[in-house]
């Protein structure tokens, strides 16, 4: 039953883990805007010709 | 071609506006101004389109273009340096203000600004808080083109004097979410080390483990109890110092009573301590804090007159040139120039150009106001037409509008409400508990020294209100939240409670009472014929003047040419039209002597033809819609109106708000604050609502401030709520609907004091044990949280809002 030891000691240390992850993820400033980055991703990337900005105002240009 | 569209009028593919007065179509596309078409242009041509598909017609119309010379102040290192939050040898951090940001099209665009201007590297929208973060490399671009690109594309950040006030990066206060966490993640597993406890079937377990089990939850409870309680301790320590009980004193006894008896219990090795409670009641409380913390991003309640003027001003020199100087560096003497729209910074007199200064802002006064060469302009009017120069009289901390601010209104902290329907709880429950906790040691001490012991820390740990604290912050949540989704913003959940209490509402008049933008006008005198009225209209548009805009727009037919067209700035106009002498204008222009002119304190306007005096126009003011049912439900307050106007309305107001309403005229601003202040001296509880910054004295000296404005991402002056426009129709509910929440607080109450009284029964009979304790803390706060959430989305149901 000693093994309940060791056991603990990890699920404690694991769970320390999440909260360091949690309270690094606050102090990073993930948590301050809950909106923008859900509508950033839904953006579509732009198609090749224009992914590099200044060939696309050449192409665009001519 | 315009013809042929009139019957079936398009709307502008930039910004959706109908193109009404004007279409333009290029590119296969209308649009309703050459500003919102050349926005279209710059975009397509940098291939930003996307901009376009993302939202339908996502822009800001660009019917008002501005000089882009206004941002020349930009150049100035020294206010580039106040504004920017970072610089190194490379590049350049800011942060803008964007309040016309509105739509997922607006973060598309900011977010692609490096397209358009190769010197920014990054911009990052933060769209709640309506900001863009933009990093740029200050030796490809400058502050200035990197703002003038903003303008141009319509997002024209607002840099205001404010910015400039010392570094106040406004960060998000994130203490109480590691609180929660940490309180969280040790509630977890202290409840994981305590669950053995609750079955019968782990003795064997527990005696095996039961003292290892009870150091570890200690050490787990110590983060807990010296950070994320510490809330608790502090505010209580506070209120005794200041010898008055608060809700947080029960709390604090509580808590530190549970901590000390597990230790206890641990060390002696009597028991299995009481951590899980207490860890969790901690838990549960914060999450009343958080929730109870609802801020609205956007919105700022603590504006002084620093967020309304600009950060700096044309200033001419001797020889003539123009220089733009950071407006604190304005000196008595400096010559001025302020443009089209430009706002005075100062108190400054008139030396050249025809005024026409628009106060709306500060005073209320609907129309702009003609002033003439000499004449001294207070700061805060916007002018209005062409430019002009003028010459500063005060300082810019010293002007008429403020001086409100040296008020001692303004340098208080605002003290928090003692008498909180919480805080009067926790009184009584502190009383109760030590009677009952003595009366147990009274009754245990001769028999049972141990059991004594037991039944004392029992009793107060039990009457810990973990449940009464609770209910407040989540009616006041609720209730804010309500509110919120009504357009009624609260600067925190204390104003529901002050709004509760509220006796005597005072109004400000101009703009809160009536409607700004419009203005009903009636013409007396002679009957005009069709003609006479078509002639009138012709003359009147050539006129910019918002009067001759407004008496135009009420004419019917076409307009006539007009010959020899003159205006005279502050006088009227004359026109010839179909060989009639018509002059329109002022009394004095006119020719009418000061004891014939009618109704001088209205706003006239006088019509001639051929010398022959006609008739007048008069503009009255229009009162919002609902005013009439909002003033006979507050029929129960104490109702009083504070107007910097003069009192032509006095009859009108009459017999809207019935003869014992208090009407209170040409006040200023230092008035009002003052008239706020007898008021509460008589121990009324007062609530005003106003507009402007004339009104922000009173506004801050009233117990509840409410500013009322039509774009809530407009200046508002400082205040402890704004409320939009449109609800305004809706105040008296908001009102009625605070009240019922207090009612609902004290329901929640009594649910929350049925577990003490349970509680405190197993207390005094020294029945309290942890497994007790673990299963009545979790049932009143969920409790208690859930019928606080219920009764009030019911009571808002009801109240229809």
């Amino acid at each position: 039953m000693y093994i309940i030891f060791l056991m603990i000691a990890i699920s404690v240390t694991v769970a320390a883990a999440f909260l360091g992850a949690f309270l690094w993820a606050v102090r990073s400033g993930q948590y301050d805007d809950d909106y923008t980055p859900a509508v950033r991703m839904l953006f579509d990337n732009e198609t090749a010709t224009t992914g590099k900005g200044k060939d696309a105002k050449k192409s665009q240009g001519a | 071609m315009e013809a042929a569209l009139q019957t079936n009028v398009q709307t502008c593919y930039h910004c959706g506006d109908s193109c009404e007065d004007e279409l333009i179509v290029a590119h296969d596309k209308a649009f309703c101004c050459a500003g919102c078409k050349t926005v279209y242009e710059l975009l397509e041509e940098n291939n930003l389109c996307t901009y376009y598909n993302l939202e339908e017609a996502p822009g800001t119309t660009g019917k008002k273009p501005l000089a882009e010379a206004r941002f020349a102040y930009l150049d100035d290192a020294g206010v580039e340096a106040q504004l920017i939050s970072f610089k190194d040898d490379n590049i350049c951090k800011i942060t803008f203000y964007t309040p016309q940001m509105h739509c997922s099209s607006c973060i598309w665009l900011l977010e692609n600004l490096f397209k358009l201007n190769p010197g920014v590297s990054e911009s990052t929208v933060n769209f709640l808080r309506k900001e863009v973060s933009l990093t740029y490399f200050h030796h490809k671009t400058t502050l200035r083109e990197v703002v003038t690109l903003l303008a141009r594309i319509g997002y024209e950040p607002e840099i205001t004097l404010a910015n400039t006030d010392g570094k106040k990066t406004s960060k998000p206060n994130r203490t109480i979410i590691y609180k929660l966490g940490i309180a969280g993640f040790c509630f977890g597993n202290v409840m994981l080390l305590a669950f053995p406890d609750y079955l019968a079937f782990t003795g064997d377990l527990q005696r095996t483990f039961g003292s290892f089990f009870g150091y570890l939850s200690f050490v787990l409870s110590i983060p807990v109890f010296f950070y994320s309680a510490r809330g608790f301790f502090t505010s209580a320590l506070e209120g005794i110092k200041q010898r008055m009980v608060n809700i947080d004193l029960p709390i604090a006894t509580g808590l530190l009573a549970l901590f000390i008896t597990s230790i206890y219990q641990v060390v002696t090795a009597t028991g299995p301590g009481y951590f899980d409670s207490f860890t969790g009641l901690v838990f549960f409380m914060l999450i009343g804090k958080y929730f109870q913390q609802k801020t609205y991003d956007t919105l700022s309640f603590d504006r002084d007159y620093t967020s309304y003027f600009p950060v700096s001003v044309t200033v001419l020199q001797e020889s003539g040139e123009e220089e733009a100087v950071a407006v604190r560096n304005l000196k008595v003497g400096n010559r001025i120039r302020i443009r089209n729209q430009e706002l005075i910074p100062a108190d400054a007199m008139l030396l050249r150009g025809t005024a026409t200064i628009d106060y709306s802002f500060v005073s209320g006064e609907s129309e702009p106001v003609e002033k003439v060469v000499g004449e001294v302009i207070y700061a805060g009017g916007r002018q209005v037409g062409e430019s002009i120069e003028l010459e500063v009289v005060k300082e810019v901390s010293q002007g008429y509008l403020t001086q409100l601010w040296n008020d001692s209104v303004f340098s208080k902290n605002e003290t928090q409400s003692v008498n909180t329907y919480a805080n009067v709880a926790g009184k009584w429950f502190i009383i109760v508990t030590l009677i009952v906790a003595a009366g147990s040691l009274v009754y245990w001490v001769p028999r049972d020294m141990e059991m004594a012991m037991r039944a004392f820390t029992s009793v107060l740990i039990i009457a810990c209100p973990c449940a009464l604290s609770l209910a407040t912050p989540f009616v006041h949540g609720h209730t804010l939240r309500v509110f919120g989704k009504n357009k009624f913003y609260l600067k925190n959940t204390a104003v529901v409670e002050t709004l509760a209490k509220i006796d005597t509402v005072v109004f400000d008049k101009t703009g809160t009472l009536t409607e700004p933008s419009a203005a009903e006008l009636s013409y007396n005198g002679k009957a005009l014929t069709a003609e006479q009225q078509r002639s009138i209209k012709s003359v009147l548009s050539h006129s910019t003047h918002p009067l001759s805009q407004r008496i135009f727009q009420s004419l019917q037919g076409e307009t006539f040419p007009v010959d020899n067209f003159q205006e005279f700035a502050g006088k009227g106009l004359v026109g010839e039209v179909n060989g009639n002498i018509i002059r329109i204008g002022s009394a004095a222009y006119i020719g009418i002597s000061a004891g014939d002119a009618k109704d001088t304190l209205k706003t006239t306007v006088y019509v001639s033809f051929n010398g022959i005096v006609l008739g007048y126009y008069t503009f009255f003011n229009v009162y919002r819609q609902g005013l009439k049912d909002i003033l006979t439900d507050l029929s129960d307050k104490k109702i009083a109106v504070l107007s910097g106007d003069n009192n032509h309305e006095q009859a009108r107001l009459e017999e809207l708000l019935g003869k014992e309403a208090a009407l209170n005229f040409n006040q200023s601003p230092v008035q009002k604050l003052e008239y706020i202040q007898q008021l509460k001296n008589q121990h009324h509880q007062v609530m005003m609502v106003g507009d402007g910054l004339n009104d922000a004295g009173a506004l801050r000296q009233s117990d509840a401030g409410i500013a009322l404005t039509n774009s809530i991402t407009n200046f508002s002056p400082s205040c402890d709520a704004i409320l939009d426009a449109t609800a305004f129709d809706r105040l008296s509910k908001f009102l009625s609907f605070s009240k019922t929440t207090m009612k609902i607080i004290l329901a929640t109450f009594a649910v929350s004091l049925v577990y003490n009284v349970i509680g405190l029964t197993l207390a005094v009979q020294g029945l309290f044990s942890p497994i007790v304790s673990a299963i009545l803390m979790p049932i009143s706060s969920l409790s208690v949280i859930i019928f606080a959430t219920l009764s009030v989305k019911v009571a808002a149901k009801r109240a229809g809002l």
